[in-house]
């Protein structure tokens, strides 16, 4: 027995480093594996369970591997606006929002989260691209803009329809008089706590397609707020292995898969990180070709596809209609939450239409599967 | 009936001239949540080595290998509805297909189940 693929198989010479919480893994059960640089539990008591437990629950999950940077100083939005198609400067303190580090040619470099802090903005990027992202920024940012690698802090997620009430019961105070409750964030809302005397900076965000927050905290901090969700009735440690089938079944695209320098936001259907005003203005990386996409299409679309059968296709698999290629599998594997197989695909755009039957090749077997809307499970955000 | 084991993690329970073959307690664990099984044709011929089957999990699919030559005599039907015995009997109800050896000397090559503890100890 061998294994065929693995997600997450980036391979690297270099030894994994350790996490903050590197310990506390393994003390729990983890099984560590290799992603993205560092030692990384993908998975505790068993994916199926952990991904249903985030479901029904809340899910704990480490995320300090992703890298938190800070830009700051006089015309910090404008300049950031110069590599990212956001509308920066709408951004209000207290939001955040989901945007793209483009290339010239419009090509993904990665996607991230930017947070109006008020003082700076907060952004946090996957942890495989972050040395590179931080490159390219320092090479674009004029010089007077400041960038921080808050490389000493942890990221936690806490996920599902039980996270509010288990972080709620911890007892946080907002670090500003004027600052929200945290049971007045909204999704896409963040601020700053303080818990046990300890600084939190925490969004209504994350990647599963619950309810749920994101915690940044400092590496010392990190292990006693890990116990103390833990120590919630609703609250297990999630590994890897849950957070990809969770970001996969809410259709969400992941980095590095779904996502590369060869594909553009319009092709990938993130085309709403495209601001409006930026639509009509340009004026960042990548904004001719991206701009003509938007006007005239691309030719190939992102889209979601259910199997039939239990056999999963995964990232690689051929996609054909009759005789003929129309496109590939960039993430794939089973649903827990479906009880079957669901994919990600780029194919051509004619065929990207809801309900167009297509074959998935794997393995020499031709798969059929039909194309189905994302996300595959509705989103529950608390709006 | 004796017992043997490759350092794939198959295991071959073999009488007469048939062997049951299925993944070990070991791999099923490392695999994790077993979703789907792939199975050979029954009547195959097969060569010792051969990547005759697929256990898919949530996480990976992975290849298993028949230990040994010959033909598949039957592939275990109850995994199509219940892929999930191979994680909870993967040595027992669990097991994958069966083979008629060709060539039973070839089984002098793999591990009995000491050696195979022995072997996943090291691991």
């Amino acid at each position: 027995m061998s294994e065929i693929d693995t997600p997450g198989d980036e391979e690297t010479a270099i030894e994994p480093q350790l996490l903050p919480l590197d310990p506390w893994h393994r003390t729990r059960g983890g099984r560590m594996v290799e992603f993205a640089g560092y030692w990384m539990p993908v998975q505790f008591e068993g994916i199926i369970a952990e991904h249903l437990w985030t479901r029904e629950s809340a899910g704990l999950f480490d995320v300090s591997h992703m890298g938190q940077l800070e830009v700051s100083g006089e015309g910090a939005a404008a300049a950031l606006e110069t590599l990212l198609p956001g509308d920066i400067s709408a951004l209000k303190p207290g939001r955040l929002r989901y945007s793209l580090l483009l290339d010239e040619n419009g090509g993904i470099l990665d996607d991230l989260m930017v947070t109006n802090r008020g003082d700076a903005f907060y952004i946090v990027v996957n942890g495989a691209t972050k040395w590179d992202d931080i490159a390219h920024l320092r090479e674009f940012l004029p010089d007077a803009i400041t960038l921080n690698h808050l490389d000493e802090h942890g990221l936690l997620a806490l996920q599902g329809p039980k996270a509010a009430s288990a972080l709620g019961r911890l007892g946080l105070t907002p670090a500003s008089p004027d600052g929200p409750g945290l049971d007045e964030l909204k999704f896409m809302q963040a601020a700053k706590f303080e818990w046990q005397g300890r600084p939190l900076a925490i969004s209504r965000s994350g990647y599963t397609g619950e309810d749920g927050f994101e915690i940044s905290v400092r590496g010392e901090d990190i292990e006693a707020l890990a116990d103390a969700l833990c120590d919630q009735p609703e609250v297990k440690p999630i590994g890897l292995g849950a957070r990809d089938s969770l970001r996969l079944e809410a259709g969400l695209p992941l980095y590095g898969h779904d996502l590369s320098p060869e594909i553009d936001p319009v092709s990938a259907g993130l085309s709403f990180a495209v601001s409006k005003r930026r639509r009509a203005e340009g004026g960042f990386l990548g904004a001719e070709r991206i701009l003509a996409q938007l006007e005239g299409g691309t030719a190939t679309a992102r889209v979601g596809l259910a199997l039939e059968g239990r056999m999963a296709a995964r990232e690689g698999a051929t996609v054909w209609s009759g005789d003929r290629q129309v496109g590939v599998v960039t993430s794939g594997g089973f649903s827990p939450t479906l009880q079957r197989p669901i994919a990600m695909a780029y194919v051509e755009r004619p065929l990207g239409a809801e309900g167009t039957a297509l074959e998935l090749e794997m393995r020499g077997k031709r798969l059929p599967a039909s194309v189905v809307a994302m996300p595959f499970v509705p989103h529950r955000y608390h709006r | 009936m004796t017992r043997y084991f490759t350092q794939e993690h198959e295991w071959i329970e073999v009488e007469g001239d048939t062997g049951t073959v299925g993944i070990t307690d070991y791999a099923q664990g490392q695999l994790g949540d077993i979703t789907f099984v792939e199975l050979p044709g029954e009547g195959s011929a097969v060569a010792k080595g051969d990547s005759v089957s697929v256990v898919d999990s949530v996480k990976a699919a992975s290849d298993v290998y028949t230990p040994v030559s010959g033909t598949i005599a039957e592939a275990n039907a109850a995994l199509a509805d219940a892929p999930e015995l191979v994680n909870t009997d993967a040595e027992t109800s669990g097991w994958l297909f069966r083979v008629t050896l060709s060539d039973p000397s070839e089984l002098s090559a793999l591990m009995d189940e000491a050696a195979y503890k022995t072997y996943v100890e090291s691991l």
